[in-house]
């Protein structure tokens, strides 16, 4: 029974990484969702703040299931929600290809600053 | 001779032409492009921009007491002193890793930081920007750095914060700002996300995320220790996800009634000081975010987390009845009154745009451009504590 809802995940698994398809509109709209709504706790350029830094190094070596699970289902005892009334499987999965190649970093917020720098 | 004093009165016009107060401006914090816009509010209308401000996710602001230099603490660390009266930023620093917000001290000469990165509160001068004081957030036998948040200024000199991850309060004496004296208060709660001071500057509250209630200081009987309230809002319901952490900014209060958001709820708590009980709950149109008392007290307006933040709800404190409800559009993230009240600012996120409300008749008065705009800051902030 174990083995075969074993396979039955794994199979969703693999299924949801092929049937991952999400219009461009709607992914410019995960994208700013992404940004602005994860990014009130992780910040706008997901380098952390109440929730940790969403960056591919940091991110690199996690499972990509596990992430998914977590956008979907949340993180018990910790501040992160499930966000399943609000994304898909798919939309989730796409999530976090973008954070795991860093696509959202490369967008137009520019940290200029440097430690002590005084701007005038 | 005539032209002579014509020439004199032409050079006094000249240079009297730029002075004005500050008492009518503002600040509205430009989150996606580290801008801030300076607002006036005797014609509504915007004074420009300043620029280069660093990562303004989550940025706020407080003010030094003539009302002229904003204190800007950014996500990534940053702490900015502008001035609004000529659009510039005249100090800057790069004090941490990442940061969630600040409070000036009474006498106006501290700025004190909160810290996720390194976990802690940096203390500086508010006018060189130099670092007086660093208190890192130790706690726990591994010592490790707790993220800090609920920095508020209280009266005596003190900033009081609390401790995230760890669950702790503390009181920071900078009287000697060579020896800053330190209270804890332990085991105050799971989780504390922010807090508030009462105006007076008595009781400073924290709002616990792990686990209901709130966790309640008395700032002038520190020995009694940390007391809970509302320890029993939510026990025995199903907790809901929560998309966005409730502030608690200022105190909305009106009489004996203080309002105050429900955590993951659609509610709205009354709480009455007196007694500290809970005085009732409203039903609300989402998750609040902030619950904000005109400063009459006599409505409270509340705004709401994703996926229901295109709202805006007024309730009336006295039949504590919803009154109005106002759709200014996607991602209204925050309000702000205008120092007596007449109008409300919101920041109109996902429109770029400021809309403006007059608080009896609820029209629009006002809107106008501005780019991914958050918090709201008004002058009149720099006299009231814990603001």
């Amino acid at each position: 029974m174990t083995r075969i809802s074993l396979l039955t995940a794994s199979l969703l698994i693999v299924s949801a990484q092929c049937l991952a398809e999400v219009s461009s509109s709607r992914q410019t709209e995960l994208m700013y969702f992404l940004k602005h709504d994860c990014g009130s706790c992780h910040g706008m350029t997901l380098k952390g703040g109440l929730g940790p830094a969403l960056l591919p190094e940091r991110l690199a070596g996690k499972p990509r299931a596990l992430l998914v699970t977590t956008i979907m289902e949340g993180r018990q005892g910790t501040a992160m929600p499930p966000w399943k009334s609000m994304l898909s499987y798919d939309e989730a999965s796409w999530i976090t290809d973008q954070l795991l190649t860093g696509t959202i970093t490369q967008t137009e917020v520019a940290s200029e600053s440097t430690p002590g720098a005084l701007r005038k | 001779m005539i032209r002579l004093v014509l020439l004199f009165a032409m050079l006094l016009c000249s240079l009297t032409a730029g002075a004005r107060g500050t008492g009518d401006l503002g600040i509205v914090i430009e989150r996606a492009t580290g801008t801030v816009q300076v607002i006036e509010t005797t014609n509504n209308s915007s004074l420009g921009r300043i620029n280069g401000l660093g990562d303004l996710s989550h940025a706020s602001a407080v003010y030094s007491r003539d009302g002229r230099y904003a204190y800007i603490f950014g996500r990534d660390g940053g702490l900015s002193k502008v001035d609004i009266l000529n659009n510039k930023v005249v100090n800057r620093t790069l004090q941490s890793g990442n940061s969630i917000g600040g409070a000036i001290s009474q006498d106006g000469r501290l700025v004190a930081v909160s810290n996720y990165k390194p976990g802690g509160v940096k203390i500086f001068d508010a006018d060189s920007l130099q670092l007086v004081a660093d208190i890192p957030a130790i706690y726990g036998t591994n010592k490790q750095l707790s993220k800090v948040i609920g920095l508020v200024d209280a009266p005596g000199q003190k900033f009081v914060f609390s401790l995230w991850d760890a669950g702790e309060i503390w009181v920071a004496d900078m009287s000697d700002t060579t020896k800053p004296k330190i209270t804890k208060f332990k085991g105050i709660g799971q989780q504390p996300y922010d807090a508030l001071i009462t105006p007076d500057g008595r009781y400073y509250i924290a709002g616990l995320f792990g686990e209901d209630g709130m966790a309640m200081l008395d700032l002038w009987n520190l020995d009694a220790g940390v007391k809970r309230i509302l320890d029993n809002y939510g026990k025995g319901e199903q907790k809901l996800p929560v998309y966005k952490m409730p502030h608690l900014e200022g105190w909305a209060i009106a009489g004996n009634l203080a309002f105050v958001p429900a955590i993951g709820r659609h509610e709205v708590l009354v709480i009455d000081i007196l007694n500290w009980k809970e005085a009732g709950r409203i039903k609300v149109h989402g998750q609040p975010v902030f619950v904000m008392a005109r400063p009459d007290g006599r409505n409270i307006w509340v705004n709401f987390s994703v996926p229901n933040n295109d709202t805006l709800q007024v309730i009336d404190t006295q039949s504590l009845k919803i009154v109005k409800t106002l759709k200014p559009g996607k991602g209204v993230l925050h309000m702000e009154f205008e120092p007596r009240g007449e109008e409300v600012w919101a920041s109109v996120r996902d429109e770029d745009r400021l809309a403006v409300f007059d608080t009896e008749t609820f029209e629009q008065v006002a809107s106008f451009e501005a780019i991914k705009p958050s918090g709201i800051f008004m002058t009149s902030r720099a006299h009231r504590t814990g603001l």
